[in-house]
């Protein structure tokens, strides 16, 4: 009978890599999101044209498949003469920026008010944590939109606003992940080994609780997308001209029946971003989540 | 059961106070002074602003005012429109079954869909069934919804010429209003074909507005289902020799399902959210279309008065799906 | 004729290291009204095998056999209708977590009558008739009262109980008990297996018995398989196993029992087995 020899168990990050590409998905998720990065940074050089230069001659252009449309302006241009194509690749930089930026402040935020919470415990951690709830008790969209009312419309308010909604998850999933290794033997052991709460806290607690953490940071960071690009859309976000995806929506409006373009295009670049990094989180998750492995 | 339910309760109280507290002070960190973003009048003298000042309560101490807000707010009194120049509340009130009628139409749709789409996901782990249904819904909640309304408005109403474009019934029929849910009220007038132009007009909306909570619901319902699949209650009703209909239908899916319910209400602040780039696109006349309104026209008693009426209700459902999950959960209900 | 008859099963799983293979051609036979014990530690592969059995393991894993017979029919060639009106019905099986075992959903009479009206074809009443009799056989106070509980509301050693009244329901004419008691306090360990073997002879049933406590074997065995790693080490009558283990693993397993001390430290396998190599000149 043919002998079947066991493998020895492969090292963590290796394991990880393992599982996560095993998702296609996730991996054609990660290659698009790197697209997207090349398309941000190098837009100026890769953009047939000025995002922001109106040709007069030349406005709802039709793209190039279609009747009317030529190979000057591939995607058709807006109302104004703008060539979409370029608005779009530029575009890019916004929203990558966007989710940056608002996860950034969002997960500092967030981690540091759950480690705090969930350490101290006792009245400390029932304020943080009822202050949490009523964040959470108001639509996600519509605190950002009152936020953005007083801060004033524009593109960096947009983000506070955004960060300020979302960081209770970071929050909340700290502090439950405080609160479970809190009592394990591993940290005892270094308490009783004279670790400040400080260490304790960053270099014995924080390691452990990474796995949820990143998962919540792609789908945050999706989620910034989106909401920026509703706050565009309702015109609290960022202001024309700025080529942002959902403030382009927001300009393409009324000319949805005439020129449908305009309004198609900047959709699929918001879907195929968000898309792409939700397949990336499903797949950190799959990779990072011990019950699901199959063996 | 009843500790859970009064823990529960008890929870409810710092929270109410801490959303009151948010609009109370929504309007005072507001920039500019509170008495002219209240007062909806232009070209205050001074006397006319030292009116204003002590009619609004600017001039007492802000816990008095704090407290003298609340006291309103339990009689009903949440200030006046400075647009419509009527109660707040009272607008509220006429807008709110338009948005109710369409979230609860989209949720019911999400649900009815979502679920059985979760479950023979999970049942058909890894065949074509399962990757196509999870690629879609995993697409349906990473589009931007208003592009998507736009998207079907292009295709339904432009190209296809099947659905209207805006509103909730063609401007040809009016009739008195009775719950102010339309599908209702056009039944009962009894003219004919209001009850079809009603649900013409509900559709796309609620097609739009129930993507996302149905996809996420999907994707719920049969992780939940993978869960149960796996555990050993499973593995002994299989041992027992009942058919696979039973193990799944019976044993697994009871299990299962009291996750997803918990999933299934909190999408209504999901639906909120929704419902403001929904009803905007739809011109669809309920609250979260006020809401935009407000907010662009300056109306900040309306919008303070949205906010915490808004997030009321989403607490009280919030509440009432635990208590809810309480109930289905065996071991909550008999502890 | 043998009850059970297994020839060279193999059972191989699909995982992240590659093929794993957890049973390694092993044979096994039971008699009508034997009680064989199958012994060894974590990871013999001494549950797997019986789920194998029974048709519960997941779809990572293949399962071969030259032969898996049960009173004559072959289990692998069994359409999936067939093979349930025999699982449940005429073999059944216990396992080790006896609350998870149950579904929290529903009663545990619930879940007990389920048995006797899907295999029986009872009636409601007659179904519960038949519930309050088994849960007096199997030691469960106020058995009437008892049929409304749910699971969560029941100790582990009456939820193990219940188990046992669903696995003999249908009179089977054989049990297989997954480490039964493991995880039970220590005081209930004993009653549950005297009331195992007290079943095994009423109900006239024989009794695999998967353990990795050698007092449970010596109690309760009439015969012995040990089991290491996938592959049978040794199989004996209980007393020649004890009085004269052949196997090396065997005699390393017996070894470690912490009555066989001799030293200040308690011998583990692993040393035993290190030992033997040495004497008998071979690497380790």
């Amino acid at each position: 009978m043919a002998d079947i020899t066991i493998n020895k168990p492969p090292h963590a990050l290796a394991e990880f890599w393992h599982y996560f590409s095993e998702n296609r998905g996730a991996v054609i998720g990660l290659w698009v999101f790197v697209a997207l990065i090349v398309i941000a940074v190098f837009a100026p050089l890769i953009a047939p044209h000025d995002p922001t230069a109106q040709a007069r001659d030349a406005l709802l252009v039709p793209p190039v498949w279609l009747d009317g449309g030529s190979a000057t302006y591939l995607l058709g241009t807006d109302a104004i003469g703008r060539d979409i194509l370029s608005r779009l690749l530029f575009g890019a930089r916004f929203s990558l920026f966007i989710g940056l930026v608002v996860v950034t402040i969002a997960l500092t935020g967030g981690i540091a008010l759950g480690l705090v919470a969930g350490f101290f415990g006792g009245w400390v951690d029932s304020v943080i944590m009822r202050v949490m709830d009523v964040v959470l008790a108001f639509p996600s969209l519509l605190l950002a939109l009152v936020l953005v009312a007083i801060l004033g419309p524009g593109l960096t308010n947009a983000m506070i606003a955004i960060a300020l909604v979302l960081q209770p998850h970071f929050a909340r999933l700290t502090r439950a992940a405080v609160m479970a290794e809190k009592n394990r033997e591993y940290v005892m052991a270094a308490r009783v080994a004279g670790a400040s709460k400080l260490r304790l806290m960053f270099r014995t607690i924080l390691p452990n609780c990474l796995g949820p953490l990143i998962v919540q940071g792609t789908l945050s960071f999706s989620n910034a997308i989106l909401d920026a690009a509703a706050l565009g859309f309702l015109g609290m976000g960022a202001q024309p001209p700025t080529p942002e995806w959902g403030t382009m929506l927001a300009e393409a409006r009324e000319f949805i029946l005439r020129a449908p373009w305009v309004v198609t295009f900047p959709g699929i670049a918001i879907l195929i971003t968000v898309l792409a990094i939700n397949l990336v989180g499903d797949g950190l998750r799959d990779a990072l989540d011990p019950k699901l492995k199959r063996s | 059961m009843l500790k859970f339910i009064l823990g529960k309760l008890a929870y409810l109280i710092p929270t109410f106070f801490g959303i009151t507290i948010v609009a109370f002070g929504f309007v005072r960190v507001l920039p500019g002074d509170p008495v002219l973003l209240l007062a909806g009048e232009r070209g205050l003298t001074p006397e006319r602003y030292k009116q204003l000042l002590s009619q609004l309560g600017f001039d007492r101490p802000i816990w008095e005012q704090y407290f003298d807000y609340v006291g309103r707010l339990f009689h009903g009194d949440l200030g006046i429109s400075l647009v419509t120049k009527k109660p707040v509340l009272a607008e509220f009130m006429a807008l709110f079954p338009a948005t109710v009628e369409l979230g609860v139409c989209a949720i019911l749709l999400a649900t009815l869909v979502g679920i059985p789409l979760g479950i023979f996901a999970a049942i058909k782990r890894g065949t074509w069934f399962d990757q196509i249904s999870m690629g879609a819904a995993l697409v349906g909640y990473s589009m931007p919804i208003f592009w998507w309304g736009l998207l079907l408005i292009i295709f339904f109403s432009g190209f296809l010429g099947w659905t209207p474009v805006s509103g909730r019934i063609s401007l040809m029929f009016y009739f008195d209003r009775v719950t102010g849910f339309m599908l209702i009220d056009s039944l009962l007038s009894g003219q004919p074909g209001a009850f079809k132009s009603a649900l013409s007009h509900l559709i796309l909306p609620t097609v739009v507005l129930a993507t996302i909570p149905m996809a996420v619901i999907a994707r719920q319902s049969r992780s939940a289902m993978l869960e149960v699949l796996g555990e050993d209650y499973v593995r002994t009703a299989r041992a027992k020799g009942l058919s696979p209909f039973r193990v799944v239908g019976i044993h697994a899916l009871r299990n299962a399902l009291i996750p997803v319910i918990t999933t299934i209400g909190l999408q209504v602040g999901t639906l909120m959210a929704g419902a403001i780039l929904t009803e905007t696109i739809f011109s669809w006349p309920g609250i979260g279309k006020s809401m935009v309104d407000s907010i662009s026209r300056r109306d900040y008693p309306s919008v303070q008065g949205g906010l915490l009426l808004i997030a009321g209700i989403v607490m009280v459902v919030n509440l009432s799906v635990d208590l809810l999950y309480g109930l289905i959960n065996p071991r909550i209900r008999h502890s | 004729m043998a009850l059970l008859t297994i020839r060279n099963l193999t059972v191989t799983f699909d995982t992240s290291a590659g093929p794993f293979k957890a049973v390694d051609g092993i044979d096994l036979a039971i008699a009508p009204r034997e009680v064989l014990a199958i012994v060894g530690e974590s990871g013999s592969g001494k549950s797997v095998a019986m789920l194998a059995v029974m048709g519960l393991l997941p779809p990572t894993a293949t399962v071969t056999a030259d032969e898996m017979s049960f009173n004559g029919q072959d289990l692998l060639a069994l359409p999936a209708a067939a093979k349930r009106r025999i699982i449940g019905r005429e073999i059944s099986m216990i396992f080790q977590e006896p609350m998870a075992s149950l579904n929290p959903c529903f009663t545990v009479g619930f879940q007990l009558q389920e048995v006797l009206r899907q295999h029986l074809g009872l009636s409601r009443a007659d179904a519960h008739a038949r519930a309050v009799e088994l849960f007096t056989a199997v030691g469960i106070p106020n058995p009437a009262d008892r049929l409304q509980s749910y699971p969560h509301q029941m100790s582990g050693g009456q939820c193990q109980r219940v188990m046992i009244a669903i696995a003999i329901a249908c009179n089977p004419k054989l049990l297989i008990a997954d480490e039964p008691t493991t995880a039970l306090d220590v005081t209930i360990q004993k009653q549950i297996l005297d009331l195992l073997c007290d079943l095994q002879i009423t109900q006239d049933m024989a009794l695999i018995m998967i353990t990795h406590d050698m007092g449970v074997v010596a109690e309760t065995a009439d015969r012995v398989i040990v089991q290491y790693k996938g592959r049978k080490m040794e199989e004996a009558d209980v007393l020649s196993l004890f009085q004269s283990p052949q196997n090396p693993y065997t005699r390393a397993l017996l070894s470690a029992l912490p009555e066989n001390a001799t030293g200040k430290r308690l011998t583990t396998v692993a040393d035993f087995m290190r030992d033997l190599d040495a004497q008998s000149g071979v690497a380790p």
